[in-house]
């Protein structure tokens, strides 16, 4: 019972990391059409700028994790800008264009701070433990959950409340129709690059706490099941970005205790393949 | 009170007349939108070769022209949603390097050919992402189509054909525009839901120009003053619609409708496709049913 108690809370702490990663990157390309392949980077980029302000800016934990987010945005917003943008009438391009990000951020990382796990400050009050149903369970899992409840929250008022949000949701249906109302869609495009660039550095942050270290390649390695619970939760939905993030989470936690190491991340595949035999357009198949 | 009080009542600009009916001394006026040498090349295919037209200041002007003639793609280049180049002089102001959203906000409404609802959002949804400025015009959206007020919270995926294209136009109504663009707006409807929609359009072309892209001819003979017609991307007749309908030849040649030709000039291909009927014109007096709840 309390092997399950822990696996479940881990599962679901993992699964909060990919939707902190995956409901951006499912309504930017839910929007846009751009598969963001730099969105592993912005994850990075939001660790280190965390764990440096924690550190060397000598900031408290919070404070640190406020900054390694709006780090996090300022990058995600100039990716948009400086290179989404000029190359909206040429897909490929765009593509190759984030995949290059994706790898050189990690580079210059490795560059500056070395290839090397650097150890994350983890506040007391988050590094202990508590008892949940006889399992001593690390409290930072539900600093996780409770950053991804926070997030889904936001993120579906944003959707369902505000006007951008509705413009966001039009969007994801039929993008030309919008401009053909007379509103300017590119402004939800920088918009959406923000939001998901916060919660993707948010994520970083967080995922320093979950693993108690950051390394480069942090952020690529969360992307490649961040794009599973994409396509399994349906392009441009955050509830089946959350839905499909809980199941990644659990079913890798799980199937990596009970079979070999390594496995869980294969079932992963498997689950994903399942998926899209049965329900072609993933779990939900529209937006919110 | 009865319906007719639908087609009759208030919201009449008191310095336009009631009668939609566009005089043929209406193409003589400066134009409001005027189209040059319209060209549209898309993926290397010239769609358009140089289309001429000209929006009347008031009124209905139509767009006709056989399938595949180039009449969505036209009114697709003037809201700037397909590459174009050549003159689109819209009051004035020149459109041909604004996008799209730029050329909606000069006034233009567009009823695109498909609808262009959002199916995923509210009828009520669809309504607000149109609002433009602080005061949209529900009074007169709502008046036109009450069963757009009672199904506000529906999702517009669910509406039936007709209805949706009450959003679509609906919104086109919304904001205080200078042009209407409806592209088809009866295509796939019910008869009795094409006199519905072609008096809203004869009402809203009372205040604000319409520039109708329209197969059936019934429907143009009864609001258009001028028309434009396309063959092969390119205009090819431009002119009021009562002649250019009277004259058989000239419509069968042009739009390839009316009665058979006599047997020396075989028409190549299928038999054309016989106009959809459509009710007469609905007289003030009559009843127009509509479903409306208690």
């Amino acid at each position: 019972m309390d092997t399950v108690v822990l696996l479940t809370c881990t599962g679901l702490g993992l699964g909060a990391l990919y939707f902190l990663v995956a409901s951006g990157l499912s309504l930017i390309f839910g929007l846009m059409d751009v598969l963001n392949f730099a969105h592993g980077a912005l994850l990075s980029v939001g660790a280190y700028a965390t764990w440096w302000a924690g550190t060397e800016g000598g900031m408290g934990f919070w404070l640190a994790v406020v900054f390694g987010t709006a780090v996090g945005t300022v990058a995600a917003v100039l990716l948009e800008l400086v290179l989404i943008r000029p190359l909206y009438n040429r897909p490929r391009d765009q593509i190759l264009a984030t995949v290059g990000v994706g790898l050189a951020v990690p580079a210059l990382l490795m560059g500056i701070w070395g290839a090397d796990s650097r150890p994350f400050p983890q506040p007391a009050a988050l590094s202990g433990t508590v008892g949940l149903f006889g399992a001593i369970v690390p409290v930072n899992r539900f600093v996780l959950l409770a950053a991804a409840a926070l997030v889904l929250v936001a993120l579906r008022l944003f959707l369902s409340r505000t006007r951008y949000g509705l413009v966001v949701r039009a969007g994801v249906e039929d993008r030309a129709m919008v401009t053909a109302l007379g509103i300017d869609v590119r402004k939800a495009f920088t918009l959406v690059f923000a939001i998901g660039g916060a919660a993707a550095a948010l994520g970083g942050a967080l995922s320093g706490l979950y693993f108690g270290s950051v390394h480069p390649g942090q952020g690529t390695s969360l992307l490649i099941f961040a794009f599973v619970v994409v396509v399994m939760g349906g392009m441009g939905s955050v509830t089946g970005a959350a839905v499909a993030s809980v199941a990644v989470g659990l079913v890798q936690q799980f199937a990596n205790y009970y079979t070999a190491a390594g496995l869980g991340d294969l079932s992963v595949v498997v689950l994903l393949a399942v998926l899209l035999l049965v329900r072609p357009r993933g779990l939900t198949g529209r937006l919110a | 009170m009865t319906d007719s009080s639908f087609l009759t009542s208030g919201q009449t600009d008191p310095a336009v007349g009631a009668s939609s009916a566009t005089s043929a001394a209406a193409a003589d006026r400066a134009a409001l939108l005027s189209v040059r040498d319209l060209r549209v090349v898309i993926d290397g295919l010239h769609i358009l070769h140089g289309v001429d037209l000209d929006v009347a200041p008031s009124g209905v002007t139509a767009l006709l022209g056989r399938n595949g003639a180039g009449k969505t793609t036209t009114v697709k280049a003037i809201m700037g949603l397909v590459p174009r180049t050549g003159s689109l002089r819209f009051a004035g102001t020149e459109l041909v390097k604004l996008p799209t959203h730029l050329v909606v906000r000069q006034g233009i409404g567009y009823a695109p050919e498909d609808r262009g609802i959002f199916a995923g959002l509210t009828v009520a949804e669809n309504l607000r992402l149109a609002e433009r400025d602080g005061s949209p015009a529900y009074d007169l959206v709502h008046e036109l189509f009450p069963e757009l007020k009672q199904r506000a919270g529906q999702l517009a995926g669910t509406l039936s054909g007709g209805q949706q294209q009450m959003v679509a136009i609906g919104r086109t109504l919304l904001n205080g525009n200078r042009l209407i663009i409806a592209d088809e707006p009866t295509k796939g409807l019910a008869p009795k839901i094409v006199a519905e929609v072609a008096d809203v359009l004869e009402r809203a072309a009372a205040t604000v120009p319409v520039l109708l892209v329209e197969q059936n001819l019934a429907l143009v003979r009864r609001l258009a003053g001028t028309c434009a017609v396309l063959a092969d991307g390119r205009t090819a007749h431009r002119g009021g619609t009562a002649e250019l309908l009277a004259d058989e030849e000239a419509a069968r040649r042009l739009l390839g409708v009316g009665r058979p030709a006599p047997a020396a000039t075989s028409v190549p291909g299928p038999a054309p496709t016989p106009t959809v009927a459509v009710p007469p014109p609905v007289v003030p007096t009559a009843t127009v049913t509509k479903e409306v709840a208690p």
